[in-house]
């Protein structure tokens, strides 16, 4: 059997991936520090940065415009990316993989979509996305920002209202919470496959028979930023309407990120953006937009971005994402065993035992997560603290800021153990007790 | 000494626990609410000052936040009240200066008292806000009670 482990990713060590991560590499200290903050952004390796090296050297020129041969390469690696982003999540077509800045970016083609459809922009075709006053965009409290804020926009323009999805004491939320709120009038259904908050896991797939099942007009809008990078996924699979996710979690670079939506969808939706390369006949007062996805990549477009991306999406195919989603099961497995042996730390997220993620968040009762962050910033450990871009979640669950150590392929059982050991000298420091007998 | 004791003084962590001016303020004439949206804490500060505003008669808080900002607080309650309107002001200014020194120089010990104990903030660029919040509330609640 081939050990998959904290101390391996399928058959490869942990000490051999990290050869591949010059950010690991370059570290000459005796005790380097722990990077536990990959759910935030993600180291890169040497792959991504020779791939976007290499495509910038070599073949470097403008896609999709003009008719040199040069142009004429660098459209195909263009479009090679886009083909290794389509197999990576499971899309049937690759013109379902629309290149976007970021999650963030991509969430708001969708919303903005469909707030222009709402006032007649993108006719007969886009009218399946028009809301209504009353209509119904449903919500979990759980959501990151980059899926509420531009819903929020969409309710401002059209008169529908958001409608939460509510979530319990540990911040998690269960198909029938979902179920209990659908009605003929929702219309968007938008939640995080995993939370960046609490790792919960949710079965993409049961959630979009449900909301097949009770609100046949709604629109499923995934966020799975924290899935893709660590999971294996199926967009098609899970039939999903939209999808929405970024390259620098995934290992890939800054300033790239996809939306996937399904090839009908996605030539009915307006264009949030307008601009060159999009179209195919232009008047004075008029445009016709070409389909998915050049209707959405307007403007000269991060080429190499996407081609570092891909790299990254090999990287982690060659891996296997099974194996990659096992490792950082055990990262998870061996933090949340070693935290719920601290006095006064409490897991936000599942609770031990049951599915999660591999990222923990800890709230520690008496000291503030800022507090906590500075500890442990101290003690050489790189965490995140604050709300997580989360602040409705917070809320109801009464605290204002957690601490999150999260993992990747690189993550070691040691960092796993030191983020452990340091947490539990937290309170002791402070001056609160440690309960320790 | 190691950086993390020397920016969480004793004073700083006895501060945080005990929390001087940590109540609400009967007949105040005026507040201020000040957040840091990137942490999330925040405080609302009262002020109750003489007759002719020149003295603070009193000043309370109340606030939400890590140890750096509630500790900050609770060291102006003890450094502010009954104290004159414009060397409360001179203060809040002579605490700022030190906190934007990175750590250079030798602050006031006779004009800042305890809060002398925040100098190591100084050479945290992510904490000085922390520090500075409740001094700021301070600045706008008195200048709406003037
Ligand atoms: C669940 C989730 N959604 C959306 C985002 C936004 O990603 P980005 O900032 O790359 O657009 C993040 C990352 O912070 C996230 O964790």
């Amino acid at each position: 059997m081939i050990p998959t482990d904290t101390e391996h990713v399928g058959a490869r060590t942990i000490r051999d991936i990290r050869r591949d991560f010059p950010a690991f590499a370059a570290s000459g200290d005796a005790r380097p520090t722990a990077y536990l903050d990959s759910a935030a952004t993600a180291q890169r390796p040497t792959a991504v940065l020779d791939a976007e090296r290499d495509y910038l050297e070599h073949d470097l020129a403008a896609v999709h415009r003009g008719a040199s041969a040069a142009t004429g390469r660098s459209t195909s690696r263009f479009e090679e990316a886009r083909a290794d982003l389509a197999r990576f999540v499971g899309a049937r077509d690759d013109r379902e993989i629309v290149w976007a800045q970021n999650a963030t970016d991509a969430l708001n083609m969708v919303a903005l979509g469909i707030a222009d459809a709402s006032v007649g922009i993108g006719g007969a075709d886009a009218a399946r996305f028009a809301l209504d006053a009353g209509d119904e965009i449903v919500l979990t409290e759980a959501e990151h920002h980059a899926n509420l804020l531009p819903w929020q926009r969409v309710a401002q323009r059209t008169g529908a209202r958001l409608v939460p999805v509510k979530v319990d004491e540990h911040g998690c939320w269960s198909l029938d919470d979902l179920v209990s709120v659908l009605t003929p009038r929702t219309r968007v259904v938008a939640f995080a496959e995993i939370s960046n908050v609490t790792g919960l896991i949710v079965p993409v797939a049961d959630v979009v028979a449900a909301v097949r099942a009770r609100a046949p007009r709604a629109l499923v809008v995934l966020d799975a930023c924290q899935s893709v990078p660590h999971r294996p996924v199926d967009f098609a699979g899970y039939g999903v309407d939209f999808a929405a996710f970024s390259g620098h979690k995934m290992l890939g670079p800054n300033g790239i990120g996809v939306l996937y939506g399904r090839a009908e969808l996605l030539d009915a939706l307006p264009p949030a953006r307008t601009g060159g390369s999009t179209i195919t006949r232009v008047t004075f007062d008029t445009a016709e937009f070409l389909p998915a996805p050049q209707r959405f990549e307007a403007g000269t477009q991060p080429v190499s971005q996407a081609i570092g991306l891909a790299a990254a999406a090999r990287y982690l195919e060659a891996m296997g994402m099974d194996a990659v989603a096992a490792h950082e099961d055990a990262f998870a497995a061996r933090v949340l065993e070693g935290v719920a042996a601290i006095p006064g730390v409490r897991i936000v997220g599942p609770q031990p035992g049951r599915a999660r993620a591999g990222l923990v968040s800890v709230a520690v009762d008496g000291v503030h997560a800022h507090d906590v962050g500075q500890f442990l910033d101290d003690a050489g450990l790189v965490v995140r603290v604050g709300h997580h871009c989360a602040q409705p979640l917070h809320r109801a669950l009464g605290i204002t800021a957690t601490t999150r150590a999260s993992a990747h392929v690189y993550t070691t059982a040691e960092e796993a153990d030191r983020f452990v050991a340091a947490l539990g000298e937290v309170r002791g420091f402070f001056g609160l007790g440690t309960g320790a007998a | 000494m190691a950086n993390l004791e020397g920016l969480y003084q004793e004073i700083i962590l006895d501060h945080a626990k005990a929390r001087h001016g940590d109540a609400p303020l009967e007949g105040a004439d005026a507040e201020h609410h000040e957040f840091n949206p990137t942490c999330g804490d925040e405080i609302t500060l009262r002020v109750k000052l003489d007759g002719a505003h020149e003295r603070i008669d009193a000043v309370a808080w109340q606030g939400d936040g890590c140890s750096i900002s509630m500790a900050s607080a609770s060291v102006l309650t003890d450094l502010v009240a009954g104290r004159p309107v414009d060397e409360a002001l001179g203060l809040a200014e002579e605490f700022r200066t030190m906190l934007r020194s990175k750590g250079e120089g030798v602050p006031d010990e006779e004009l800042l008292g305890d809060a002398i104990a925040f100098h190591g903030v100084s050479k945290y660029v992510m904490r000085i806000k922390c520090a500075m919040l409740s001094w700021v509330a301070l600045e706008a609640a008195v200048a709406k009670a003037r």
